[in-house]
């Protein structure tokens, strides 16, 4: 079927099966390998996308459900090379080691900030709670998520 | 954009690959694809141990869009792999030895095909009574997983021995004695296994994977299948994570042998979470029973030590596992006395290798819950016995070494013993809530780095000046994510003077990198960067000779290599590296170096049962301390505080090293309250993520990290490795705190609510009973 939907503030328009899961249309159709897979059962959140502000698992979802949709991979977050602010705070603080889980992370955090812009630590570790990561033991991703909160406060406020 | 740096030593440089991961551009093994993709996918035997009597491939094969269906025929060498002992075949001919064994690998369009080819194919199994643990294993009329084995059942016994055991240990003045079990771990990496490959019109296949041992695949692969080593070409990029689950052949052999039947078009396969569950490799279940004896004053004397390790089907790594187990199944402890037994079975079980902490995150268990144990009964302070028994440099170690290299255990215990949080326990633990308890507990543990003796653990670096003026490093030794990628950009950065944006790293690709061994045993800083500072320098000397030439310079001492350009102090004259390359031939503006780890001299008369991995030179140690609360209602346990002490030589890398800290506690803590492979008759019961529960954000608590630094001379800077000592501290040092807490004894991990609770019940009965 075909189906349009805004991808990274571009319209797209594709040809796909109406079942075949997002997470491959990504992947394997557009080319966009920066949203990962870790389960393919919605456990480890990975794959986790933006669809408007809301972080969600496109190993769980399927072409159909993209119809008419405003979706952000890790691939958007970056402007004219520059990086996102939480970006720079992964890289920055050490959140990033294998770094497999760390699109997925990305993508949450900033779905959590953008409605929770002045979180404390117990709140960020709620946030990304259903994202594992097997190497930092979380710390260093609290670490930035913290980091790029302040920034991105400082910011508004200047 | 952040300004250039030259990355230097001691910094905490930002890792070389963080903005690559961040955006989304670093590729995986996994993120290959290619046009005119095959899928390819495995038929696995879903029983535990059973004769094959025929493989029944047609209904898949007639599925349109099913290119091939290979069984145990199709494979051209000997079919089998393995590291030491070539016992696993890489599709099971006459019988399978446990679920995961592969039987037939499929070809196909597509995935959806494939699954449904996959499960088109019949197996006629004649089922064999299993084995599923290591009571199983020693019966004496135990049916053999391996009937040609001539150890029946027993991969490997061995024994490390020093002093006299039998006469001193009945002598001492406090004996104790107990029994610890330890269930199978997963690796749980988030990439699962994966990777692509296709043959080349010359015939040389080509395999981009996710590896820690790209060079060792090749003769994986090369063995059993019959290829010439030199005919296979391995492209190993970052891993999704390892944890030494990569460490040998997964997708390889399957792969190479997919790739032979289809006709140059590129293959993929990538094992779904289930099958990581299923056919990947485990941190060893153990059986561990100790008999420490002590004077009175807490002064070890003699220790009897009975390790079983349930390998599973295949040997894999599994007697090398045990024997660093043995190697540090006395701790960090001088013990003139020891007497260390090991057996490794072979189970239906799945198999289980190398992981983080490599047969020592189950010894470390034992012995640090001894040690407990031993200050209750003696009424000594933890800290203070555990000081007073600390291995020193000089000291004969357990296996009866002499320590000749940085030994900083003592020196562990005494950071932690003046923090705060050791010196104020007893008020943080008055102040628990109702129906809480709160404990407090330490661990002191170590790990061995290198190889050992009898495999040469070597490296060889190449460092070239690119065309443009840029310094590029052939990096041999995978980054799985520890970050030994960066290392090696400090250490080109720091001898070369360049910018970050003017260092290029390779990453491993057996056509373009040199060997350089495995990424295991906390090795790949300490070999390949001595490698490369070899090469770092050979490449300084000769840029700084070769722009002697252009510059006029009489003599070398005048000229200083700077960010891109070498210049000569006296006349201000300058040439651009880009210029100076321009001028050399490629052969020229290259510097390889090897390096191979120094090891024991003296070796031990004892354990001449190892083929390979015994003794080692070099430890890292580290003290922990876990502060816990245990629900009296639920017996759940919640870790309040966490502090690591640890000495790993000197630090290079501020961040990466708190890195590697952070990683294994938090690994160590799943060991310890949660993670366990639960099996009935080699059947996994909880292959995925909902129930085999890794820790979350919410499940780790705030950890501090204290580096003790010493210097390693024989290191690279003075460094050592760290990358698995800290998996050893969380399960001993959580057991003690909960010990510490409610008077228990653990004895089997992981400590989970149920068990906890139903220890607390059980001592609360006794008391009741009017026992002490």
């Amino acid at each position: 079927m075909k189906i349009t939907f805004v991808l990274n503030g571009i319209k797209k328009e594709i040809d796909a099966a109406p079942d075949r899961r997002v997470v491959d249309i990504l992947r394997e159709d557009l080319g966009l390998t920066g949203t990962k897979e870790g389960c393919g059962a919605g456990e480890c959140g990975a794959c986790t996308i933006l669809v408007g502000d809301e972080p969600r698992l496109s190993c769980l979802m399927l072409a159909a459900q993209l119809e008419g949709l405003n979706i952000t991979t890790v691939e958007g977050l970056s402007k004219d090379g520059e990086l996102h602010t939480l970006q720079q705070a992964f890289a920055g603080s050490g959140a990033v080691q294998c770094g497999f889980c760390t699109p997925g992370m990305l993508m949450t955090a900033l779905a959590f900030l953008k409605k929770n812009p002045h979180p404390d630590r117990a709140a960020i570790r709620e946030a990304l709670s259903g994202n594992l990561c097997r190497c930092t033991g979380y710390q260093k991703i609290i670490d930035a998520v913290e980091t790029a909160a302040r920034t991105l406060s400082g910011k508004e406020n200047s | 954009m952040p300004r250039p740096y030259i990355p230097e030593i001691g910094n905490a440089t930002p890792r070389a690959d963080a903005a690559a991961k961040v955006t989304g551009a670093e590729k995986y093994a996994a993120d290959y694809y290619g046009e005119n993709l095959l899928w390819a996918g495995v038929k696995r035997a879903g029983i535990p141990h059973g004769l094959i009597r025929a493989v029944h491939t047609e209904k898949a094969k007639n599925l349109p869009g099913v290119v091939a269906v290979l069984t145990a025929r199709d494979v051209p060498g000997t079919n089998r792999q393995g590291i030491v002992h070539k016992d696993q075949p890489v599709l099971a001919d006459s019988k399978v030895r446990h679920c995961g064994d592969a039987v037939a690998l499929v070809l196909a369009e597509d995935k959806d095909t494939l699954r449904n080819a996959v499960s088109l194919i019949e197996i006629d199994f004649e089922p064999l009574p299993g084995i599923f643990g290591i009571d199983d294993a020693l019966q004496p009329d135990a049916p053999a997983v391996h009937e040609e084995h001539k150890g029946g059942n027993v991969l490997l016994q061995a024994t490390i021995a020093a002093g006299n055991v039998k006469e001193t240990l009945p002598e001492c003045a406090v004996v104790l004695e107990e029994n610890f079990t330890v269930p199978f771990q997963a690796h749980a990496f988030i990439e699962t296994e994966n990777g692509i490959a296709w043959q080349e019109p010359s015939g040389n296949i080509v395999m981009v994977v996710s590896t820690q041992a790209p060079f060792r695949d090749r003769f994986e692969i090369g063995h059993a299948l019959g290829i010439p080593i030199n005919n296979i070409r391995i492209i190993g990029p970052y891993l999704g994570g390892g944890f030494g689950g990569k460490d040998g052949a997964t997708v390889q052999c399957l792969l190479a042998l997919a790739a032979m039947h289809a006709g140059g078009r590129r293959v993929k396969m990538w094992w779904n979470r289930e099958e990581n569950f299923v056919a990947g490799y485990k941190r060893h279940a153990a059986r561990l029973h100790y008999r420490l004896g002590a004077k009175t004053d807490g002064t070890l004397e003699a220790l009897h030590c009975r390790l079983y390790y349930d390998t599973g089907a295949y040997a894999h790594l599994g007697g090398e596992v045990m024997a660093l187990g043995m190697e540090h199944a006395g701790g960090p402890y001088r013990i003139p006395h020891t007497l260390i037994e090991g057996w490794c079975l072979y189970t239906n079980n799945p198999v289980a290798g190398a992981m983080r902490g490599f047969g020592v995150a189950q010894v470390s268990f034992a012995f640090e819950r001894m040690m407990d144990l031993l200050a209750a009964k003696l009424n000594i302070d933890p800290i203070e016995l555990r000081i007073k028994n600390a291995l020193q440099r000089g000291d004969k170690n357990c296996a009866g070494v002499v320590l000749t290299q940085s030994t900083g255990i003592a020196a562990c215990l005494e950071e932690i013993k003046k923090h705060p949080l050791w010196q104020d326990r007893a008020a943080w633990k008055s102040q628990a809530q109702s129906f809480k308890k709160r404990g407090v507990g330490l661990a002191a543990v170590f790990n061995a780095m290198g190889y050992g003796r009898g495999l040469p653990d070597s490296a060889i670096a190449k460092v070239e000046l690119t065309e443009n003026g840029h310094i590029r490093v052939y990096n041999g030794v995978s980054d799985m994510g520890q970050g030994n990628a960066t290392a090696f950009f400090q250490i080109a950065g720091q001898i070369l003077c360049q910018e970050n944006t003017a260092i290029e790293l390779v990453q491993p690709d057996t056509a373009r990198t040199f060997p350089s061994g495995s990424a295991s045993a906390s090795r790949t800083t300490y070999t390949y960067g001595n490698a490369l500072i070899k090469a770092c320098e050979d490449l300084r000397q000769k840029l700084i000779g070769r722009a002697a030439l252009v510059l006029f310079a009489d003599t070398t001492q005048d000229l200083e290599l700077l960010p891109g350009r070498i210049k000569h102090l006296i006349s201000g004259r300058e040439i651009p590296l880009k210029q100076l390359a321009a001028m050399m031939s490629e052969q020229d503006r290259i510097s390889i170096s090897q390096f191979i780890m120094p090891v024991v001299r003296g070796v031990p008369d004892t354990g001449k049962e190892f083929v390979i991995g015994f003794p080692h030179l070099l430890f890292s140690h580290a003290a922990h301390l876990a502060c816990v609360e245990v629900d009296e209602l639920t017996g759940a346990v919640e870790i309040r505080k966490y502090l690591a002490a640890t000495e790993a030589g000197r630090v290079l890398n501020p961040q990466s090293f708190e890195q590697q800290i952070h990683g294994s506690i938090a690994q160590g803590i799943g060991y310890a309250l949660c993670e366990q492979v639960l099996l009935t008759e080699g059947n996994i019961l909880n292959p995925d993520f909902a129930t085999y529960i890794i820790p979350t954000s919410c499940d780790i608590p705030e950890m501090i990290s204290l580096p003790v630094e010493a210097y390693e001379p024989s290191g690279p800077y003075g460094m050592k490795g760290v990358g698995e000592v800290g998996t050893n501290g969380p399960l001993p040092a959580i057991a003690n705190a909960v010990a510490d807490a409610c008077g228990i004894n653990p004895t089997r991990s992981p400590l989970t609510a149920e068990y906890l609770l139903h220890s607390i019940k059980q001592k609360e009965s006794t008391a009741g009973k009017g026992h002490s």
